[in-house]
């Protein structure tokens, strides 16, 4: 019998859209019970969201100031403590995720799945490697905890209707080593771009941050999340928080529009598990095109407003 | 100020990937071996940091066969002090790395350990955080900007929600992100240079770690492929066929 825990990652009281995709992870496994752990300065109204994921059996919330920020290095020990008697423990592989997930495999010894793509048994998961060409079969060893980040972008969230009990424990020892002194985030007005069910992305083609505005345009017609790829990130056209790809998000969006963007393997990884994809792109040979559902060879600068106002 | 900077070869971020058509590993025989971007740009911010007068001696590290020695030699081209080659033709999982570095560490007892993000073989992203915790310092990854001061780091993260700025006592473990900075070219002097810089090589066994049942890799396949598009002519088109899908 497989017992998971996941771990649950949130922001400014509200609980990550990825941490259902995560249970739907866990449900994979056969006959897995799941709970997942809050840790926050004041963890209920989290864990209230949590108990509400169906398939949850449980919700663990630690209240504790010293989680007021996620520190990884204050978050993993008290996990790692409450992870005896589970046979895995599943994070997000959210930015959240990935900094604290291995600090838990460390601290119980074992190696970590890396954004885990599929469940093929409760010892053996598919994840990708060299910017998702190619898809590695990996198997755990027996009798070990198995720790892992879940690949968002690879499942369906569970729905909603749980009701899981919700108790409490208390925090391991914290650190004082380590101190958030500030987060500056990025705009909300705009949907969530792990969670949106449409995203706009714009590439270096754009040419600066005023250009973006066309992408901001049609975004906003279609009441979708913006995207960019890295070039466009590197250039300074978008904040870092909207790159998409290998070392960015990634995402599954129903409807994904690429404006400018040619389409690199490590854009392409980010972005190919996302329902339709449409490229707009003057280059008839952007590999883009070899992704696309629908590809529109033209100038963006003038088909992208079209586009918009066709809305 | 002491840094450490775990330098990983890999196959280069250029080659286009073949998964092995029996699914036993990716092609790479004659295939181009470059140092990891990410690894790249932490021994530049190292050097950066020894400019300003604030480090005192970078040290690049790799574990990796003997044949890697020639890329090590690039990380001293690039202004490394000096070089520590684990030498061993396992593949070595994050954790087992973690665990080697610690044991260089015990050696070498620098303030500031400088890891690329993730390598872009394995894309794992988890040995900076592995290292942190073995080693029982702190961690700061993700770090698109570094302030060393007073025995602290101040670094700004990239993070889901934008930018996190996190401080954090040394000695600590960063890793680092694609924008913290654009490293530098390797100039031909500099290759004649390093062929007498120090570089000591040390079988992996020496080290002492113990590495106990890990990942094993079962089988190699390539991604799924899409079904293929079409090419619409216009907008007007573009917006009837995604209606059509529901999509709008």
């Amino acid at each position: 019998m497989s017992k998971v825990l996941i771990v649950a990652d949130h922001l400014n009281g509200q609980l990550n859209s990825a941490v259902a995709r995560c249970v739907s992870a866990a449900k994979a496994i056969d006959s897995a019970s799941v709970d997942i752990v809050v840790l926050a300065s004041d963890a209920a109204p989290i864990a209230a969201q949590a108990a509400a994921i169906a398939g949850v059996d449980k919700v663990i919330a630690v209240s504790d100031g010293a989680f007021d920020a996620l520190i990884a290095q204050s978050v993993a020990p008290t996990v790692a403590a409450l992870a005896a008697g589970y046979t895995h423990v599943f994070g997000p592989s959210t930015s959240f995720g990935k900094d604290v997930m291995p600090c838990i495999a460390a601290l119980l010894d074992v190696e970590q799945v890396s954004d885990l793509m599929t469940v093929e048994s409760a010892s053996r998961f598919t994840r990708p490697i060299y910017a998702g060409n190619a898809i590695i079969t990996v198997e755990a060893p027996a009798g070990r905890t198995v720790v892992a980040t879940i690949r968002a972008a690879s499942w369906a969230a569970a729905a909603t209707g749980g009701n899981a009990s919700i108790e409490s424990a208390t925090a391991a020892a914290a650190n004082t080593h380590s101190k958030v002194l500030s987060l500056q985030q990025g705009k909300s007005d705009r949907p969530d771009l792990q969670a949106a069910s449409r995203v706009v992305s714009g590439g270096r083609a754009l040419g600066s941050a005023e250009n973006f505005s066309i992408v901001y345009a049609l975004a906003d017609k279609l009441g979708a999340a913006v995207g960019a790829s890295r070039a466009a990130v590197d250039a300074g056209y978008v904040p870092s928080d909207l790159q998409v790809g290998q070392t960015g998000k990634i995402i599954s969006p129903e409807l994904y529009i690429a404006c400018g963007i040619s389409g690199a393997i490590q854009h392409i990884t980010g972005i190919k598990d996302a329902g339709t994809i449409v490229a707009i792109n003057k280059d008839a040979d952007a590999p883009i095109f070899e992704v696309a559902d629908f590809g529109l060879v033209a100038d963006l600068f003038q088909v992208v407003p079209e586009l918009t106002n066709a809305l | 100020m002491k840094i450490l900077v775990g330098y990983k070869r890999v196959v280069d971020y250029n080659v286009r990937i073949q998964v092995k058509p029996d699914g036993t590993g990716v092609v790479t025989d004659g295939v181009k071996l470059s140092a990891n971007p990410f690894d790249e740009i932490a021994l530049e911010e190292a050097l950066r940091l020894r400019e300003k007068g604030i480090a005192t001696e970078v040290v690049v590290a790799t574990l990796a066969p003997a044949d890697a020695q020639a890329h090590l030699r690039n990380g001293l081209a690039m202004g490394a002090n000096r070089a520590i080659h684990v030498v061993t033709d396992q593949a070595i999982s994050p954790l087992t790395a973690a665990k080697a570095l610690l044991k260089l560490i015990e050696k070498e007892q620098p303030d500031l350990v400088l890891l690329g993000k993730q390598a872009i073989d394995d894309d794992a992203n988890q040995t900076a955080q592995m290292l942190a915790t073995l080693w029982g310092r702190p961690q700061a990854t993700f770090a698109s900007q570094i302030d060393i001061a007073e025995g602290q780091a101040t670094v700004v993260r990239e993070v889901d929600a934008g930018l996190e700025t996190l401080q954090v006592q040394l000695p600590a473990v960063v890793s680092v992100d694609l924008r913290l900075n654009e490293p530098r070219f390797i100039k031909l002097p500099d290759i004649m240079k390093a062929k007498s810089k120090p570089l000591e090589t040390l079988p992996f066994a020496d080290l002492g770690v113990s590495v106990s049942a890990g990942l094993q890799t079962l089988s190699y396949a390539p991604p799924a492929k899409r079904a293929k598009g079409v090419m619409v002519k216009d907008v007007a088109e573009l917006v009837s066929a995604l209606k059509a899908k529901g999509l709008l």
